[in-house]
């Protein structure tokens, strides 16, 4: 069980759900990017951490649905409506989506972090989820946090310091 | 095995020797040439072949969080895939000291650190595809080498991207090249990660003449 105030930690293509006065955490997103949907008024967010811009691209049937922005965002809109949350009020805060790695190689994969955050934009925007904060793109990996008491998403980069969005 | 959920469950023992034999004889000739170059002895520990989920696959690198330098290279032909040499910044600072013969005043200069790191790269996956192309009779190439230093789950997701399609478990082929002495400050330690893309496990069994359902 979750005590106060401990940090929920959501793993690579893995999604999750927190309360205030725990906060949610993913740790090292270079092209994958990190989606916190959250309500305000109830104080709980959720979390997912999308390797993959669409559930299409999977070539086998029963794959983990949060690896992929669509169905992620699809459940853990569900998830939070499920747990109380109103999904007219909830609000999404994005970051990752970097080019870790320059074009060495003709190959598609390589610009997988623009697509990533370009996918997660267009599904939100279809169910009408505005993107309070945004921290996206660069060269740069980050690890983020967010708090769903105070609303702020923690941005950690190497040698670049904390943010708060 | 029909259609497993994850592909990684059709692979039995047999493949995993194989796999494991790939790592052994790559990072076996780049311990060799890394040797050369430093005029060290360089040992290889024995490669470890794992399938994990993908959390698991950042904790055998130090977690996700951990700050590393990485030296990226894709890996064309026959059996295209992805291919990272992992080091500490401490390490990476002891290979360009050791390749470039710095004095102290020398560590700042990041352009020839680069420099110096992409040739480590060179050198380490050239020798390690030589191998595994002559050993697989396979055409294997590899991109110029990209140098980064940030978190290994942003670095390593990368490797993990093609596998993703197909698979919620990574196979991890992974060695690590050592300067035998052990401890001390100047100890050299580097990890090797092979992700080969999906469809080359089949090729490089195969080329080997291993079955996929053996």
């Amino acid at each position: 069980m979750i005590k106060e105030g401990q940090i929920v930690r959501i793993g690579i293509g893995d999604m999750g759900m927190v309360r205030s006065p725990n906060s949610i955490r993913t740790s090292g997103l270079g092209s994958c990017v990190g989606i916190v949907l959250y309500d305000e008024l109830k104080k709980m967010a959720g979390m997912a951490h999308i390797m993959l811009p669409a559930s299409a691209l999977a070539k086998k049937q029963g794959l983990k649905r949060a690896k992929y922005a669509d169905t992620a965002i699809e459940d853990l809109i569900a998830a939070l409506t499920d747990a109380g949350a109103s999904s007219y009020r909830l609000k999404a805060k994005i970051a990752g989506g970097a080019q870790m790695f320059p074009f060495t190689s003709s190959h598609d994969m390589m610009r997988i972090g623009p697509r990533n955050v370009e996918a997660v934009k267009g599904n939100l925007q279809t169910f009408r989820i505005p993107i309070l904060a945004e921290d996206v793109g660069g060269k740069s990996g980050r690890t983020i946090e967010f708090n769903p008491e105070t609303t702020d998403l923690h941005i950690r980069k190497v040698n670049q310091g904390e943010s708060v969005i | 095995m029909s259609n497993p959920k994850n592909f990684t469950e059709g692979f039995g023992p047999v493949h995993l020797d194989v796999l494991k034999e790939i790592g052994n004889i790559g990072s076996g000739h780049a311990a060799t040439s890394l040797s050369k170059l430093l005029h060290k002895k360089i040992e290889m520990h024995v490669p470890g072949v794992e399938v994990v989920d993908f959390d698991q696959v950042m904790d055998l690198a130090g977690g996700a969080d951990k700050e590393v330098v990485s030296i990226f290279q894709r890996m064309e032909g026959d059996a295209p895939g992805t291919m990272f040499f992992i080091m500490a910044p401490s390490q990476a600072h002891q290979f360009v000291e050791r390749m470039t013969n710095a004095s102290e005043g020398f560590r700042d200069d990041a352009e020839m650190a680069l420099s110096a790191l992409q040739e480590l790269g060179n050198i380490l996956s050239g020798t390690y595809l030589t191998a595994l192309s002559d050993f697989t009779e396979l055409d294997l190439q590899s991109t110029v080498p990209s140098v980064s230093q940030d978190m290994v789950g942003a670095i390593l997701s990368m490797g993990l991207i093609e596998l993703s399609q197909v698979s919620d478990a990574a196979i991890v082929i992974k060695t690590s090249l050592t300067d035998g002495e052990g401890g001390g400050n100047d100890f050299l330690e580097g990890h090797f990660f092979l992700f080969p893309d999906p469809p080359s496990y089949q090729k490089i069994f195969s080329s080997l003449g291993v079955r996929a359902d053996d």
